[in-house]
């Protein structure tokens, strides 16, 4: 009835193959280091949790430091690496990289759940406005970082990411039903609204305007683990639970209608899905900004190859979109001048959207 | 299965009760003042025009949130509008008219997600989700596709697929929406067999049916839906009447009843036409010579245009008898088996001879009878109606086959449809004819204006 072994395999499969895409990409850069090496390194990286510490915080300047608990970390390993392949697979490039998985791994779980969700194939991560709301948020943060009330840059980009989602969501729900179409169409209405705002904002920039532009194109340059950080625990977390709707992902396929006559509560689980697939892609853009086409492609391919079923669609589309972000941004950072990792994923994914279209492949959520 | 338990447990309680309710979509009302009782094990159908909110009553009754409900829709003494969506599908499960599968789930997938609302969220499933399936499938004759995708396989396979999936749903209710609408005719026989089989294993099944012979055929009670309410409440044979029809349809019918399956049968007649002929042919008079279905149905669709009718000769225990019986038509008869009297014979050409039209309707010349249609004045108007060959017919060897072609050579070919039809032409050509050949035979002068 049900084959957890085929889920295993295909899970474990793309693990192996995103251990490998890691180790090739932590290789390649302008000083090359030979793959044992990066694995070592990558290997004293690895902490485990010894016991609680307070932290300091310094994301809300206004008012002052807050202190909050956190786990103190010990290194597992002690491999004898060279002090520099040290710092430049552990400092330099992994967290870039752990930060690509991170938020490739939750754009396409977000994008899997959209399609199946708004039961279209142009669906994507952002096509509720979370993409632009983001950016509306970052943008501000950039261009006027004395009016944003909360200094960082993430926290502003993620608030601006789950406040039009929210709003996109309370402009469709009418009678407590929300008709998907409706949210659709608010989508869109929303991110032209926020589109004429954010243009606004560059426009009066001034010399913040490069900055402005390079995040909204998408970038994981400097990135470091305090991006990882915040960004691994709702991936993580948010494609667990979304793991857990997964049999009411594909019930919701057949429409609201049947899905309903087959026991599955349309409204309530339509909120938690949106709810869960809108954090997951705030974390995501709101530390890399805007990269798009993975949340679009990635759960598509992984479509044709392994069959609609959300069960194991969702697991190795997340697992795809982490290899595929990483290797697009080793192929951003790779060449003689760095490009923003949105133009590469776009400039790859779109062909191969377009190979799908052609084949009419994606024509079948 | 509980479900079963629970069927001895409260044999006597009707399974779905419907009370004062209302339906309504904002604030468009589609019925009004519902109310009705159905026992375990019963097959309802829900028949009724397009809007008649055959649908909407449906949905209803699975528990669903639009239309709006107003008023008490019980299933197993359960509200069903109170319930989780996980609760009423435990009671109703529905077959919808077709379904948005647009993907390549494999067939059994779709059968497994009958299950959906027994499994809780995290556990795998259990042995006896599995051997639902399996049952579900095999019932359903879906098993040796099992593996096929549902976007690869025919409308037909995929109604059925549907059927499996309501079925692993394993529930007391099941409703039928439109399960016939897209299928031919073998499988939508297919389809309500089915239905009808799992009522007698104690499972109660309402259908909304579009067909009102098949809704007659299959159902143990039809309920009627029009004009924003239950029309008529009962079984087939008390509600198919041709006045209820016509309050619901808008459309007049023609009710009779099949041969076959002794169930009755609707022929409808747009209002405009019916009355036209009614006109024409209210003050004709029709004598048809013919036995078997074939007679009957011709006797009854001429008989219905108000034209007076006489039939015979005819066996006394045949079917056209019975139907005359019930229509306004002379009838006559022999005794079974019986040859045709001298007597009888000359009285059957004395009622040709003052017909308008004569019609032979897939008549079966014998020994007995072969006599008069030798002595079948040739210039009488004619109507032939054939739907099975005369070879198979004729039990009166090579010499009546002589004499019934030259019938069929005059007369107008018509088929059991057309009947009406052909016996109008054969007025308007008799009415010419006699003007122009001042035809012993007069017919009425009104005629002659048209």
């Amino acid at each position: 009835m049900y084959r957890p072994g085929r889920i295993l395999a295909w899970s474990a499969g793309l693990t192996a193959l995103l251990v490998a895409v890691v180790i090739v990409s932590a290789a390649l850069g302008p000083v090359r280091i030979d793959p044992v090496t990066v694995s070592l390194a990558a290997l004293n990286m690895l902490q485990v949790p010894t016991g609680l510490e307070w932290r300091v915080t310094t994301a809300f300047p206004i008012s002052g430091s807050l202190r909050y608990p956190g786990l103190r970390y010990a290194p597992v390993f002690a491999f004898d690496v060279p002090e520099t392949s040290q710092t430049i697979v552990g400092d330099v490039r992994l967290p870039r990289i752990a930060l690509a998985a991170t938020v490739g791994f939750g754009l396409a779980a977000a994008g899997t759940v959209m399609q199946g969700f708004f039961r279209n194939p142009l669906a994507d991560p952002s096509i509720i406005g979370v993409s632009t709301g983001a950016a509306a948020g970052a943008v501000a943060a950039i261009a006027f970082p004395a009016l944003v009330p909360f200094g960082g840059l993430h926290l502003s980009a993620f608030v601006g990411a789950l406040l039009t989602a929210f709003a996109v969501y309370a402009i469709a729900t009418e009678g407590g039903r929300t008709p998907v179409a409706t949210l659709l169409l608010a989508g869109v209405a929303v991110q032209a609204f926020l589109g004429a705002m954010i243009s606004y904002m560059l426009v009066h920039s001034g010399e913040n305007l490069r900055q402005a532009v390079i995040w909204m194109m998408g970038h994981l340059h400097a990135s470091n683990w305090v991006d990882v950080q915040f960004a691994l625990p709702f991936a993580l977390v948010g494609v667990g639970l979304l793991a857990a709707f997964t049999r009411d992902m594909n019930v919701l396929l057949l429409g609201e209608t049947e899905a309903s006559q087959l026991g599955v509560d349309v409204e309530r689980t339509k909120l938690i899905l949106l709810v869960i697939a809108t954090i997951v892609t705030a974390a995501g853009v709101a530390v890399a900004g805007v990269i798009g086409f993975v949340g679009l492609v990635v759960p598509h391919m992984m479509r044709l190859i392994v069959g609609p079923d959300h069960r194991i669609l969702l697991p190795t589309s997340a697992l795809a979109g982490a290899s595929f972000l990483v290797l697009t941004d080793t192929i951003a950072r790779a060449g003689p001048a760095e490009v923003p990792v949105g133009i590469v994923t776009a400039a790859l994914g779109a062909p191969f959207f377009l190979f799908l279209l052609k084949k009419r492949e994606v024509h079948a959520v | 299965m509980s479900e079963q338990r629970d069927i001895q447990y409260h044999a006597h309680d009707p399974l779905v009760t419907v009370e004062a309710v209302d339906l309504a979509y904002d604030s468009l009302t589609v019925l009004e003042d519902v109310s009705f009782a159905i026992d375990r094990g019963s097959f309802v159908g829900l028949i009724g025009p397009n809007g008649a909110g055959k649908t909407s009553l449906v949905h209803a009754l699975a528990g669903g949130r639009a239309p709006a409900v107003s008023g008490r829709i019980t299933v197993d003494g359960q509200a069903m509008q109170a319930l989780s969506a996980r609760a009423s599908s435990r009671l109703v499960s529905v077959v919808p008219q077709d379904t948005a599968l647009s993907f390549s789930f494999p067939v059994r997938r779709i059968v497994e997600m009958g299950r959906h609302p027994h499994r809780s969220r995290f556990s795998p499933p259990s042995s006896d989700d599995q051997a639902l399936v399996d049952r579900a499938l095999e019932r359903t004759r879906t098993a040796q596709f099992a593996d096929r995708s549902i976007d690869e396989i025919s409308g037909g396979e995929r109604q059925r697929v549907l059927f499996a999936r309501a079925l692993a749903q394993d529930t007391p209710l099941m409703l039928l929406d439109e399960p016939t609408a897209s299928l031919d005719i073998n499988h939508q026989i297919e389809t309500l067999e089915l239905a009808r089989d799992l009522t007698a294993d104690g499972r109660t099944i309402v259908a909304a049916i579009h067909d009102l012979e098949l809704a007659a055929r299959y159902c143990d009670r039809l309920i009627i839906l029009a004009n924003g309410t239950v029309q008529a409440d009962g079984e087939p044979e008390s509600v198919l009447t041709a006045p209820a029809l016509e309050d619901a349809f808008d459309a007049e019918t023609v009710v009779g009843r099949n041969p076959v399956t002794g169930r009755p049968t609707v022929t409808a007649v747009s209002t405009g036409e019916r009355e036209a002929q009614a006109s024409r042919l209210s003050d004709r008079s029709v004598h048809v010579i013919g036995g078997g279905a074939g007679g009957a149905t011709v006797l009854e669709r001429v008989a219905t245009t108000g034209a007076k009718t006489s039939v015979g000769p005819v066996s006394s225990d045949s079917i056209v008898t019975q139907r005359a019986q019930t229509l306004p038509s002379e009838c006559l008869t022999t005794e079974p088996f019986a040859p045709v009297s001298d007597a009888l014979r000359r009285a059957v050409l004395e009622r040709c001879q003052n017909a308008d039209v004569v019609i032979v309707a897939d008549a079966v010349v014998t020994a007995g009878n072969q006599l008069l249609f030798e002595e079948l004045d040739p210039e009488m108007e004619m109507v032939i109606v054939e739907t099975t060959p005369f070879s198979r017919r004729n039990f009166a060897g090579t010499g009546a086959t002589e004499t019934y072609r030259s019938i069929r050579e005059r007369a107008v070919e018509a088929t059991p449809a057309g009947v009406v039809d052909a016996v109008e032409r054969c007025c308007i050509g008799a009415s010419g004819k006699s003007t122009r050949e001042s035809s012993d035979r007069s017919p009425p002068e009104t005629t002659t204006d048209d």
